[in-house]
């Protein structure tokens, strides 16, 4: 243990502890803006920076472990110079256009500059050039970015595909894309990580509210919303309501304020995906198709990106089921539009998603298999938070509202989707079900859940057979599974794959907590609606066990292929073609 | 009255002569990764600040130079821009009145010569060609990227076997390169910005001092089934064999001579480097389980192909061991010896007696050096060291010529040998020298030599050591169908063939005769690329935790330079000549390390590879 003094207060912190953490326990929050605990502590911003008495040169406080004894100041007259005059340079290349900003009110480096009572800036404001396709699913704006360098960080440590980098050199060194490459080139995934880990709004999702809005206002136009699992975890967060208060009947009612139609939900879909994906899990692995490599969930956009652009020889061992959200999408514009007299083409289906790589997923050509585009638009869990702040809708005060009937309907096997080993657990209960005939403990393939390790392994019996798992958040994660698998260190059956750490509940359409990482959190609240939830099989999903009597007959048949499925080689990535 | 006065320094003028230094050891400790349009362009605004002012060319286009230069780095430059750069450049070298501007103006025009690619880039991309990394600047120039800023920190921590087992991790001879290595880490060291490099090599003789026997690494790696052959014993085919052990394989070593340690023992004379220090660093690596067959010549194309077939992968690291001629007459004579059999005997222990004898070294390097001292040590009457250039042009450690002169060693400089005459005997009894003149500075930027007008000069001798280079026995494997270029064998910049798949060659028969260090560098990047041929990817790491940096000021504090034994005394034997830091000299300075690692770029990339 080490014994240091900061602003004259004792603290005792183990050996190796940041002068930061130090401050932290002695109850004195320092100011921080490039770091981030665990991924991004390399002192760049030098707003942390604080004095040792005894030496002249500040020390920045992220990245420099106490030492015993030493005296620390957070507020010298030493400090408080540098540290303004830093902020004021970062300043001088930052856009602070804040009114039109998308961060305004959740932005580390206004916070600061409020914090330090900034009325001017002596610096003269000098911008970079903005030089970015709009129609990306990701927005970089150049002229916000200040250098922290976190997404080059979370996309080399946590995703493994180094897609940000810097470029150019000296003074004139900036963050973009790796190489100078156009981004609609790159083997991005979309998985925003890097906007969820930006602190200022450098980098935003595509903002597609106004065609919500245009849809809204046509008096023709039919609006069916779905909302994704993990949405019902988070979505609150962006309007200040606490956890249980923004129950997804709470959103359901917010949403029929905004004007919607139809207001439906993911968990329907993802209890069709567990049929579909079981099915096919269970028919592939009866076909000896699993002795090689396993067969790989395909539900998380990400991930699929993933698998064509790293490793191509492999796209064949994903499931060929769509995700919920595309399965949702062919469903509404058929079956739910039949049964229901609404001409499909009038019907505007918006997709609610933690998640931005959702937004390519319902563009890709061989995805819209109903005769219309399955899916519309895809909001993320941010730009739905914006459109209630728009209405001016106080989400708190509402009451909470049942979903629509009848692709409202969910178990607690899909509300888990949301998590890392949701999807696995979810497939396993249904797939024993298949297998055996009857129903396992629902909570029999816990073993599943969990954040520890690059990936988690875990081992069933499955009518005498054994079955063996693996589940992976985080995409460097996924790659040290897949070179265990190439490799033959290690064998499995059947692999949940979520391109986001923590699987959609730390998904890149959630809302933005700068410094948190709430996937746990917000997992935990999906495990809890679970096992509230009086129906916890896909199989015993009502809606589902219609959809099939009604119109599909059984999984796998002849038009849930049509419907359900899809060709992974349908559609190529700008980097597989190079 | 008109009175004339003493010119004093005013302040100004102390600040601004200050000042100037300091930019110049700026850009002594320049790292990696700058741009060389950037540079350029602060060159160009340094120049046009040294302008007089009087002159069009250098007032008007440095500052014309300078803008356009901006243009190009904001990127807003143009191709036309460039081409305005470098005739504006030309007009200036060609037109200015005085060097201030004719040669600010040839710097810039050999900067875009050079550069062209990156400014086109810039033009084009708006960046250079290709960004490089920020590398820690002492591990980047290490060619073997041994962790410097960690083993001086587990200096500076007294954790001096952990700092022997770190560097080992880059490079199994810590002893021997804390003894003898050339030290291109210093070159770079930002510490030069504010004083002067850290002593580095002196650093790290002192963790292996200090720390005295340390085991080898265990090996960890399961048994590959592998059969790895090393052809030569020296620092390459040794630290190959290290690191390929290290890796689960089974390597054998097969040396020509009765002792291992190639150059080490057979050209590194024992007061620089002693033969039990050198042993016990062999037995070290042996520790792994490395097989060394000594007295085992593999030297013809059957034998080299026989040890193709039998193993998996073959490296080959024969160094360069034989000698070049001077082809001068006389060269035949009794007493004209080549620096390479001279060493190579007394590697053997068998030091031959020139007491008495008048001896004449041909050459400047640090071979011709060692051959001179230890001609000094066998008893020699007269050293004398011939060098057709000045003293500043030699090759050779400006510490090793000043060591030489020391020991009573002569310089004889700008005199080429024209021949060497002898007695009846056909015993070697004068060397005619002929004068040089230096001349024009040529493309290596060294000056050229040619004869002058004056009259050739005779130096008696009884021996001659002729000290000018070595060459390489590579015929025997461009038989065995290896490519070879000159005398080298022609491997890749991966250390293999194109040729022939499992062979692999590196150190100095690849490179022709270079530094211990390189030879390490090469051993590394074979023993990896061996690894994967042979269908693996193990990695070599050392698991040891680096102190964290120190908190404190780093104000400028001279360097602690090695001491040696005074020359009146180390001149009769050979034994270790170099002193060790003391305690309190290692502690100073290894806490002026800047750890770069840690501070600057390092912290965020570059600062540490843990494992290669």
């Amino acid at each position: 243990m080490v014994t240091l003094k900061i602003d004259n207060i004792s603290v005792t912190v183990p050996e190796g502890t940041t002068i930061l953490e130090a401050a932290w326990r002695a109850g004195i929050a320092l100011p921080t803006l490039c770091f981030y605990k665990d991924l991004n502590e390399i002192g760049a911003c030098r707003i942390c920076v604080v004095e040792k008495v005894g030496e002249s040169r500040l020390i920045a406080a992220c990245d420099n472990a106490v030492e015993d004894g030493m005296e620390i100041l957070t507020n010298s007259p030493k400090v408080r110079a540098a540290r303004r005059t830093n902020l004021e340079l970062i300043l001088s290349q930052h856009n602070s256009s804040c009114t039109t900003c998308v961060r305004s009110g959740n932005c580390t480096l206004q916070d600061l500059a409020a914090d330090f009572g900034l009325t001017a800036n002596p610096y003269e404001v000098a911008l970079p050039k903005n030089d970015w396709n709009p129609d990306f699913p990701l927005i970089r704006d150049a002229q916000k970015c200040i250098r922290c360098m976190r997404c080059i960080q979370v996309c080399d440590k946590i995703q493994g595909l180094g897609i940000w980098d810097l470029n150019g050199t000296g003074t004139r060194t900036n963050v973009g894309v790796a190489g100078g490459e156009k981004i609609e080139n790159t083997a991005c995934v979309l998985c925003g990580q890097c906007i969820t880990h930006c602190p200022v709004g450098a980098l935003r999702e595509r903002d597609d509210t106004d065609r919500v809005f245009a849809a809204l206002a046509d008096p023709e136009t039919v609006t069916v919303v779905q909302i994704a699992p993990a949405v019902r975890a988070a979505w609150g967060e962006g309007l200040g309501l606490d956890r249980d208060r923004a129950s997804v009947n709470r959103l359901v009612a917010a949403l029929r304020r905004v004007g919607f139609d139809y207001i439906f939900d993911t968990n329907f879909s993802a209890d069709l995906t567990i049929m579909e994906e079981g099915s096919e899990f269970l028919a592939r692995l009866q076909a000896g198709e699993l002795q090689k490599w396993p067969m790989f969930t395909s539900c998380c956009p990400g991930w699929v990106r993933f698998m064509k652009s790293q490793y191509p020889d492999m796209v064949d061992q994903l499931s060929s089921a769509k995700s919920p959200q595309a399965m949702f999408g062919a469903v509404t514009k058929t079956w739910f539009a039949e049964r229901s007299g609404i001409d499909p083409a009038k019907i505007f289906s918006i997709s609610i998603m933690p998640c931005v790589s959702k937004k390519h997923e319902c563009d890709i050509p061989n995805l819209n298999d109903s005769g219309y585009r399955d899916v519309d638009v895809v909001l993320t869990t941010r730009e739905v938070d914006r459109i209630l702040r728009a209405e001016h809708i106080n989400a708190a005060a509402l009451p909470e509202e049942p979903f629509d009937s009848p692709l409202g309907a969910g178990t607690g096997a899909a509300v888990i989707f949301g998590a890392t080993g949701g999807v696995m657990e979810a497939a396993l209960r249904s797939a024993y079900y298949l297998v055996t005939g009857s129903n396992p403990d629902p909570d029999h393939f816990k073993a599943v859940r969990g954040y520890d390790g690059a990936w988690r392994e875990a081992e069933f019996e499955l009518a005498g057979a054994k079955l063996r798992v693996a589940v992976a958040s985080g995409l460097a994660n996924t790659r040290r599974l897949i070179e265990a698998i190439r490799a033959g260190k290690v064998k499995y059956d059947f692999v949940e794959i979520m391109a986001c750490p923590g699987g959609c509940g730390g998904g890149g359409g959630q809302p933005i907590c700068d410094g948190f990482e709430l996937a746990q959190e917000r997992d935990e609240k999906l495990y809890a609606l679970d096992r509230e939830n009086p129906l916890r099989f896909s199989h015993e999903n009502p809606t589902v066990i219609t959809l099939y009597e009604e119109y599909l007959g059984k999984p796998m048949s002849h038009k849930a292929h049509d419907l359900l499925h899809t060709d992974h080689h349908g559609w190529h990535l700008p980097c597989e073609e190079k | 009255m008109n009175k004339l006065s003493l010119i004093t320094k005013t302040r100004d003028q102390r600040a601004l002569e200050g000042l100037q230094g300091e930019v110049s050891r700026r850009l002594l400790a320049s790292q990696q990764g700058i741009c060389p349009v950037d540079m350029a362009a602060a060159l160009v605004h340094v120049c046009a600040a040294q302008s007089c002012g009087k002159c069009v060319p250098c007032r008007i286009g440095l500052s014309a130079v300078g803008d356009l230069l901006d243009k190009i780095l904001d990127g807003e430059g143009t191709m036309q821009d460039i081409a305005l750069i470098e005739k504006t450049a030309k007009a200036a070298m060609d037109a200015a009145d005085c060097a201030i501007g004719y040669d600010a103006g040839r710097l810039v025009y050999e900067c875009v010569r050079a550069f062209r690619d990156d400014f086109e880039s810039h033009v084009r991309s708006g960046s250079c060609a290709a960004r490089k990394e920020h590398a820690v600047p002492c591990v980047a120039l290490c060619p073997a990227q041994v962790d410097i800023p960690g083993y001086i920190a587990l200096v500076n921590a007294g954790r001096y076997a952990d700092a022997v087992r770190l560097i080992r991790k880059d490079n199994p001879f810590p002893s021997v390169c804390g003894l003898i290595c050339e030290h291109p880490c210093e070159a770079g060291c930002r510490r030069t910005m504010i004083d002067d490099a850290v002593n580095i090599r002196g650093l790290k003789r002192f963790a292996v001092e200090k720390a005295g026997y340390v085991p080898a690494e265990k090996v960890t790696a399961a048994p590959t089934g592998k059969r790895v052959a090393v052809i030569g014993g020296g620092p390459s085919g040794l630290s190959a064999a290290y690191f390929l052990a290290l890796m689960g394989h089974e390597v054998e070593v097969f040396e020509r001579r009765r002792f291992a340690g190639g150059m080490l023992r057979y050209g590194i004379p024992s007061y620089r480097l002693p033969r039990e220090r050198l042993q016990a660093e062999i037995d070290v690596i042996l520790e792994t389980g490395v097989k060394l067959h000594l007295n085992s010549d593999i030297g013809s194309e059957a034998e080299i192909r026989r040890l193709a077939e039998d193993f998996d992968a073959t490296y080959i690291a024969i160094g360069a061991h034989t000698d070049k001629k001077l082809r001068i007459p006389g060269e035949e004579l009794g007493g004209v010896v080549s620096a390479v059999q001279l060493l190579r005997g007394i590697g053997d222990g068998e030091h031959p007696d020139f007491t008495g004898k008048k001896v004449a070294i041909v050459g400047g390097g640090n071979v011709a050096m060692d051959a001179a001292r230890s001609s000094i040590r066998l008893g020699a009457e007269r050293v004398s060291i011939v060098y057709r250039r000045r003293q500043a042009d030699m090759t050779a450690l400006p510490e090793e010529i000043e060591g030489a002169i020391a020991e009573g060693c002569e310089l004889l400089t700008m005199m080429a040998p024209a021949r060497i005459e002898g007695n009846a005997d056909d015993e070697a009894t004068t060397l005619v020298m002929r004068p040089q003149l230096i001349g024009a500075i040529g493309k290596d930027g060294r000056p050229t030599v040619s004869d002058a007008d004056a009259p050739e000069v005779p130096l008696e001798v009884d021996i001659v050591v002729v000290a000018i280079g070595q060459a390489i026995e590579s015929q025997p494997f461009g038989a065995f169908g290896l490519p070879l270029k000159w005398d080298t064998i022609a491997a890749a910049e991966t250390c293999d063939f194109a040729e022939k798949d499992g062979i692999f060659a590196g150190g100095d028969c690849a490179t022709g005769p270079a530094t211990v260090i390189k030879a390490i560098a090469a051993a590394k990047v074979a023993a990896h690329n061996i690894d994967r041929y042979l269908g693996f990817d193990h990695t070599i790491g050392a698991e040891i935790d680096i102190p964290q940096p120190k908190l404190f000021d780093r104000p400028p504090c001279g360097r602690v330079m090695l001491k040696e034994r005074e020359a009146g005394e180390r001149k009769y034997d050979f034994m270790l000549m170099e002193h060790c830091m003391s305690e309190q000299e290692a502690a100073q300075e290894s806490a002026r390390c800047l750890r770069c690692d840690h501070f600057g770029y390092g912290i965020f990339r570059g600062g540490r590879c843990d494992r290669w």
